[in-house]
């Protein structure tokens, strides 16, 4: 294994933890619906548990992602996290009240009341899919930093990354191609939370709003995904030269990295077909109820593409729009060889955990939430 | 040279932001760990036995586990993501090897905890008897796990081992991970926390049951009965263990962090034959003339403690204050710098890496070379060369001296504690005397009861002063220090402003805070309502 396989690698790895929680963020786009799908208490309590027993699986993969970026590419890690301070803020205010939302929302002694924890589960989800999506899109559209490890010794400033404008992160939000990707997640999440309920609760009368929920969602998210889509086709890219690791602007760079790396193109397709697939489905037919996993599939090889469109190819992944040389790319911001090595026998396990994890949900999603169960289960949240 | 200019308050709120989110974060992760043993042992009394005594008993301490799990979660959220959104610069400097444990917590624990806790809270009625057993048993695991990793981190920032300085990253390197995950300062530490956090769980496991006693709940006597003697049984190997690591703790600490060690003791002037300090009279709120006075005023001690502890020999040399700073010489003869030579050095080892650079891009080799030389052999300093002044490297001593001994103090007690339970479930004595003997119980023995009980709620507070006492010595005494003689903290920090910090700090406090309130009234309803019988 040589240094450039272990940098394309975990680039690899981290673009599939990206997809993947993009997907489990149906937990999310779900906590949107529940008040206005479920149209009584029993119904909305159907709909909470039901997300309520996945939520920490999102958190986890969030924090996973997040751990496996700071060990594969410390220097992002360091320029968005430290940089980009409020974006990434805003992110966890979001998560961290959605976290406690389901346990003390029904509980006896709860000071507050049911309904702040209620808007806090939406909050969560619009704005969590929203920022997490706009996060995402600056790896195309790029942010506002400068990176000079020679700060470390001159004197005045010993940081290494600075953000070059006060707004540190919310300018991503005055870019209206972020809030394009941003919006597309959220609309997506919707979709996926709606599949997630036909899947998982089995009642006749939420899974038939559900079929009528579903057209409302996809149109818009058709519109932006197919707007950004063709954006990021047309758009430039910073390319990197391996050699010298000198960045220049290239024209259509992204289309170029689809055409290059066709079986990316070939995956994309298939990513795309299959969101279709099961959302249509889903809305034609009365009885099917799989549309989660098609879409679920789907979803994930489509974000896996984008996200290795974004770094493969010799693409600089975190494109600086303040100094061109500052941009970050798999090859200047990865941790050492021995690191990424070290960690490549670790995620040897990974397939063993996503084994248990697919044990443990199919073990507890045999039997659907009923609302029986809600009305009896102690654990009720 | 003026090298740190950052503005200091950036600095503080930077800190106070982290500690605050850890101190939270230690309330809650505590508790879980602790619970998860004694509800697995609950849930394995019902595995073996089927008696349902016990899945009643088990799901009561998992229904205060969950209120108490999600917590947990949400704080260990924002301190992953703090090390980048506030610290920055340290991502960049250590990453390479301190990211690894975070992203193998990730990987191994989390989603182990995460995917075995839904099982535990609603597979009752879904799954078999044996595999939520072993889901309630991996829960717990995941979350050890998960602990060893980030301990890992912890104390590879308190002794740096396994790495290299790369001059043309600009950063630490791994070279070894067995010395990373596998260092004796990372085992102790690990095994030092992880028994405190089961004498949380055991004490608060006594605790709940002592009030169920006191109140004289017939409906719960059963439960709070057999909860108490799991509970104190775990309890006392637990509190036992804790001092025997603690002590081995506090031997590491003497070897690799010996400042630390003159902190907690306030021992100015060290040397040969040192005493342990029992108390002394160190001003709570202000930092004591260490350059002046000889030792802490009206001093008790135990002759010769600190010297066994430090160097477990008799007559062991045990550096102060005043000699790390001015600089010593051990017994064996080598001789530690002093602080001014050390910063002269990190001085020396920073403008040879400024040269290195420079002479890199210029292609002037031999420079480099020579550059690189001077790096290498000042870098075990390199850090140093960022403190403006030698006071900075002294923390504040009331801190670590005080919060040493509340934490010592406690987990003496807790040791008695357990003991006075355990000795009552073998003798069948006290509380776990036959009820028709109980009923004759007047005076002193029914008063002694009493007594027990309300010491056992007491205690529950104190368990987590104890805890909290633990990380601050642990924490406040490798000051300035994030990665021990490599970087302080004012050379760690992003380039955030003090405003924008300290206004998430508020926000911080006020969600935290918010939270807890609301946790812990959940919490206690919970318990008064008691087990669905």
């Amino acid at each position: 294994m040589t240094y450039e396989f272990l940098q394309q690698y975990w680039w690899f790895l981290i673009s599939l933890l990206g997809a993947l929680l993009v997907f489990l963020m149906f937990v999310q786009g779900g906590n949107t619906l529940i008040y206005t799908l479920g149209v009584n208490e029993t119904e909305q309590r159907m709909l909470l548990n039901s997300t309520g027993r996945k939520w920490e699986l999102t958190f986890t993969t969030l924090v996973t992602f997040g751990g496996a970026f700071f060990a594969s590419f410390p220097l992002f890690y360091s320029t968005s996290f430290g940089g980009a301070y409020w974006l990434w803020m805003l992110i966890l205010f979001t998560f961290v009240v959605q976290a406690v939302s389901y346990e003390f929302q029904h509980k006896r002694g709860n000071l507050v009341g049911a309904r702040p924890f209620q808007w806090c589960l939406i909050l969560n989800g619009i704005f969590g899919p929203l920022l997490i999506g706009g996060a995402v899109a600056t790896f195309f559209e790029g942010s506002n930093f400068i990176v000079s490890k020679m700060n470390l010794t001159d004197g005045m400033q010993p940081v290494i990354s600075s953000w070059a404008n006060a707004s540190h992160g919310l300018d991503a939000l005055l870019c209206p191609w972020v809030l394009v990707l941003g919006f597309a997640v959220v609309f997506l999440t919707r979709i996926l939370g709606l599949l997630y309920f036909m899947n998982n609760v089995e009642d006749e009368n939420i899974r038939s709003r559900i079929s009528v929920r579903l057209v409302g969602q996809t149109i818009p998210f058709l519109i932006l995904f197919v707007a950004y889509v063709v954006h990021l086709m047309l758009k430039d890219g910073y390319a990197y030269d391996p050699a010298s690791g000198i960045i220049s602007i290239v024209p259509m760079k992204y289309f170029h990295n689809l055409v290059e790396l066709w079986p990316l193109a070939i995956l994309l397709v298939i990513g795309v077909i299959l969101v279709l697939y099961g959302i249509i489905k889903t809305i034609i037919s009365k009885t099917y109820i799989k549309g989660i996993w098609p879409v679920g599939i789907g979803t994930v090889i489509t974000v896996l593409v984008l996200l290795l469109l974004a770094g493969w190819n010799n693409t600089a992944y975190y494109p600086s729009t303040a100094d061109l040389q500052s941009s970050l790319t798999i090859q200047n911001s990865s941790s050492s060889e021995f690191t990424l090595r070290t960690m490549f026998y670790v995620s040897l396990l990974i397939p063993f955990v996503l084994g248990y994890i697919v044990y443990a949900w199919r073990a507890m999603d045999k039997k659907k939430i009923t609302p029986e169960e809600v009305q009896q289960d102690e654990h009720l949240y | 040279m003026n090298l740190l200019t950052i503005d200091p308050q950036a600095i503080d709120w930077a800190r106070a932001q982290f500690a605050l989110t850890a101190i939270y974060h230690w309330l809650f992760v505590p508790l879980t760990l602790g619970l998860a043993v004694i509800m697995g042992i609950m849930e394995t009394c019902y595995y073996r036995t089927g008696r349902q005594f016990w899945r009643t008993a088990a799901r009561f301490w998992q229904r205060l586990f969950g209120i108490n799990f999600a917590m947990g979660v949400a704080t260990g959220l924002i301190l992953e993501f703090e090390f980048g959104t506030n610290w920055s610069n340290y991502s960049w400097f250590v990453g390479d090897i301190f990211g690894a444990p975070l992203a193998i917590e990730g990987i191994v624990a989390f989603f182990m905890e995460s995917t075995f806790v839904a099982v535990m809270y609603f597979g009752w009625d879904k799954v078999s008897r044996g595999f939520h057993l072993a889901s309630t048993w991996l829960t717990g695991l995941g979350a050890t796990i998960s602990a060893w990793w980030i301990l890992v981190a912890n104390a590879w920032m308190q002794n740096p081992v396994g790495c290299e300085f790369n001059p043309n990253t600009v950063r630490n390197e791994m070279v070894s991970f067995l010395d990373v995950a596998l260092s004796p300062f990372a085992v102790d530490k690990f095994c030092h926390t992880i028994t405190s956090a089961w004498i949380i769980g055991a004490v608060f496991v006594v605790g709940v049951s002592a009030w169920y006693l006191l109140k004289k709940r017939e409906d719960v006597r059963e439960l709070a009965l057999e909860s108490m003697k799991i509970g104190a049984i775990v309890g006392l190997c637990a509190s036992v263990l804790a001092a025997i690591t603690g002590d081995e703790s506090a031997y590491r600490v003497a070897k690799v962090q010996p400042m630390k060690l003159a902190a907690m003791e306030a021992l100015y002037n060290g040397g040969e034959d040192v005493s342990l300090t029992g108390i002394a009279a160190v001003n709570p709120f202000s930092q004591p003339d260490y350059e002046n006075e000889k030792e802490a005023p009206l001093r008790i001690a135990v002759p010769n403690g600190l010297s066994i502890l430090a160097t477990r020999t008799l007559h062991g040399y045990v550096p102060g204050v005043n000699n790390i700073l001015n600089g010593y010489t051990r017994p064996d003869g080598t001789v530690e710098p002093s602080a001014e030579e050390k910063m002269e050095r990190g001085r020396m080892a920073i403008s040879a890496l400024a040269a290195y650079r420079k002479a890199k891009t210029e292609g002037n080799e031999a420079e480099a070379a020579a550059q690189v030389k001077v790096l290498q052999d000042n870098f075990k300093y390199f850090g140093y060369g960022y403190i403006k002044d030698k006071s900075e490297l002294v923390p504040y001593i009331p801190i670590n001296f005080w919060a040493f001994r509340v934490m010592v103090g406690f987990g003496c007690l807790f040791i008695l504690f357990f003991a006075i339970i355990c000795y009552m479930v073998w003798k069948k004595q006290g509380i776990y005397a036959p009820l028709h003997i109980q009923e004759k119980f007047t005076g002193w023995k029914a008063k002694g009861m009493n007594w027990l009980l309300i010491l056992a709620i007491i205690l529950i507070p104190c368990a987590y002063i104890a805890s909290e006492s633990g990380w601050l010595v642990a924490e406040f005494g490798r000051q300035p220090w994030t990665i021990q003689d490599m970087l302080p903290v004012g050379a760690s920090v992003s380039d955030i402003s003090s405003g924008a910090v300290a206004t998430t700090f508020f926000i911080f406090l006020f969600l935290f805070t918010a939270m807890l309130c609301v946790e812990i009234n959940i919490m206690l309803k919970q318990i008064k309502k008691g087990p669905e019988l």
